[in-house]
């Protein structure tokens, strides 16, 4: 009985979880395009879908951000990572701070926060803006992602490597971003899924006639959301879908290998 | 790994430079706008503005849904977590999964969502009258953003709290009940104890955001229902009074620094 109950919780939550993506892909295939009457199936959705230009730009900036946001955002936090290490205590609690912010800080106050730095500085709100928002809260994910496997690295390895005749940089890409690496590609994962699914430092920081799909999605909120928005969200969530279940099969596999019996963290490296 | 304070320089530049124009300046914008008037004047209205009727309403408000969803998420996660945990690593990681997975889906799309299942002639109310039970009213209430709260930030309460509870060593416990405690002595002097980081961390994840939402109480509520980041919102995108809008922000920082100092206090405790 219990053993029901417990199993009849977790259904439950789940249910309560997916319920709004069951009706979100229910919608997608739905005739209609009022919202909660169903009407009739269709697939007309998904073939206008790929011929609504402002849905396909709006989508692309979406990735193009979310790729050259993460991809900077990785490339500034490793540098830093390595300078931060070699810093002494004091100075190294006061930038692990001021990196903090972003992450502790409300989404909203960072927003209105940059959007009034570029208002001041005359930066011209649009495309540019965006990334710039995108890559400041995308750091701390990053860093913190970086900092902690760089901390428990052994020194020595690199100090072999440089007494066998490496160069600094040879030792580095060969020696010490190979240990680095795991820490490297969960902070840049981290960092491109929140760059898109943010919508509240995006909406303070876009332009006119700049749109990410959460940014369109909330213009088009009160005049009703295009059927073809849920049909490209169907398309998207399958395709994460599958990605995870084999990420999550082939991590499954090689972790059996070892035999050291707790998967479930490796999931969580890649949590948002 | 890195000799000379020269190439440590170089590697902590980019990112120092980052930070300092793209984090401490923006924020101390927001407080020089919240501390000065049109004309530049220092001036401390803004920030007592907060005491009009309509925008301690709205505080108010916000911090009660916010507290409410915080408790929430925690009555739900905790025993979800509990029950993760007594499964096999394999088994609890698909559920994590499951719990990951729609966070990948756009936030606002999912609110939306919940427009459709929770509206007068929606799929609960249908649902409900089929299993001859009477319909119930909450879309544009306050207990339809709860909803959108708890469903949103739920897995930011799961994902701390099941790591926490999944680090506590399995002969802890066994030694607690092998010692005579039962299982509920043993729950309160063993597990809850131990899994207070995750629940802190969790508390903030959700507290935090919950708090400062706009968008949940824009789409749930209907445009009735203001909490204070909707007030911030539009004093920034429609009066455009960014003194105030700003001066306003910093009351919700205030409440973030708050939540900081006890977080703080209590990871200093768990240190001892």
């Amino acid at each position: 009985m219990s053993r029901f109950l417990k199993k009849l919780y977790v259904v439950l939550i789940v249910i309560f979880m997916y319920a709004p993506i069951a009706v979100m892909i229910v919608q997608s295939f739905n005739q209609s395009k009022s919202r909660g009457h169903w009407t009739g199936f269709t697939l007309e959705w998904y073939i206008s879908l790929f011929s609504d230009e402002s849905i396909m730009a709006a989508l692309r900036n979406t990735l193009t951000i979310a790729l050259l946001s993460s991809l900077i955002a990785t490339a500034i936090s490793l540098l830093a990572c390595l300078a931060i290490r070699q810093m002494t205590k004091n100075t190294r609690t006061v930038v692990m701070g001021i990196t903090n912010i972003p992450m502790l800080n409300a989404d909203i106050v960072t927003g209105i926060s940059m959007m009034l730095l570029f208002l001041s500085m005359g930066i011209k709100f649009g495309y540019g803006s965006i990334l710039i928002a995108h890559i400041t809260f995308n750091i701390p994910y990053v860093i913190l992602n970086i900092m902690p496997r760089l901390n428990s690295l052994d020194n020595s390895c690199f100090e072999a490597a440089r007494d066998l005749g490496a160069s600094p940089v040879y030792a580095f890409f060969h020696v010490v971003l190979p240990d680095l690496m795991p820490g490297v590609m969960s902070g840049m994962l981290m960092a491109f899924t929140m760059s898109i699914d943010d919508f509240i430092i995006t909406h303070f920081t876009k332009g006119a006639g700049v749109d990410t799909l959460s940014t369109k999605i909330y213009t088009e909120v009160r005049k009703g959301i295009k059927p073809e928005m849920y049909a490209l969200s169907t398309l998207i969530f399958g395709a994460i879908l599958i990605l995870l279940l084999l990420l999550n099969f082939t991590k499954n596999g090689s972790r059996k290998k070892n035999k050291t019996g707790t998967n479930a963290p490796s999931i969580l490296e890649i949590a948002p | 790994m890195i000799r000379t304070k020269k190439i440590r320089n170089l590697f902590a530049t980019p990112y120092l430079s980052w930070a300092i124009i793209f984090i401490i300046v923006p924020l101390v914008m927001v407080i020089w706008y919240g501390f000065t008037d049109s004309d530049g004047a220092l001036t401390f209205a803004n920030i007592a503005s907060i005491a009009r009727p309509e925008f301690m309403k709205s505080l108010g408000l916000s911090l009660l849904l916010s507290l409410i969803s915080t408790v929430l998420c925690l009555i739900i996660a905790y025993p979800l977590c509990m029950i993760l945990t007594e499964k096999k690593a394999g088994k609890a990681g698909v559920v994590i999964l499951l719990f990951i997975l729609p966070m990948w889906m756009n936030t606002l799309l999912r609110t939306m969502a919940w427009q459709t299942i929770l509206e007068k002639t929606g799929i609960l109310n249908i649902f409900l009258n089929f299993i001859h039970l009477p319909s119930i009213y909450i879309i544009n209430k306050p207990q339809a953003i709860i909803i959108g709260m708890v469903y949103n930030f739920l897995p930011y309460m799961v994902l701390p709290l099941y790591t926490a509870l999944s680090r506590i060593d399995d002969n802890v416990i066994n030694a607690a009940r092998d010692l005579g405690a039962n299982k509920f002595q043993t729950f309160l002097h063993v597990t809850l104890p131990l899994s207070i980081p995750g629940i802190i961390s969790g508390i903030t994840m959700v507290f935090i955001p919950a708090l400062t939402t706009f968008v949940l109480s824009q789409m749930l509520g209907g445009n009735k229902i203001l909490l204070i980041g909707n007030i911030i919102e539009q004093e920034f995108t429609q009066a455009y009074d960014w003194h105030l809008g700003s001066g306003l922000s910093i009351i919700l920082m205030v409440f973030i620094i708050i939540n900081m100092v006890v977080e703080a206090a209590f990871d200093k405790s768990d240190e001892q």
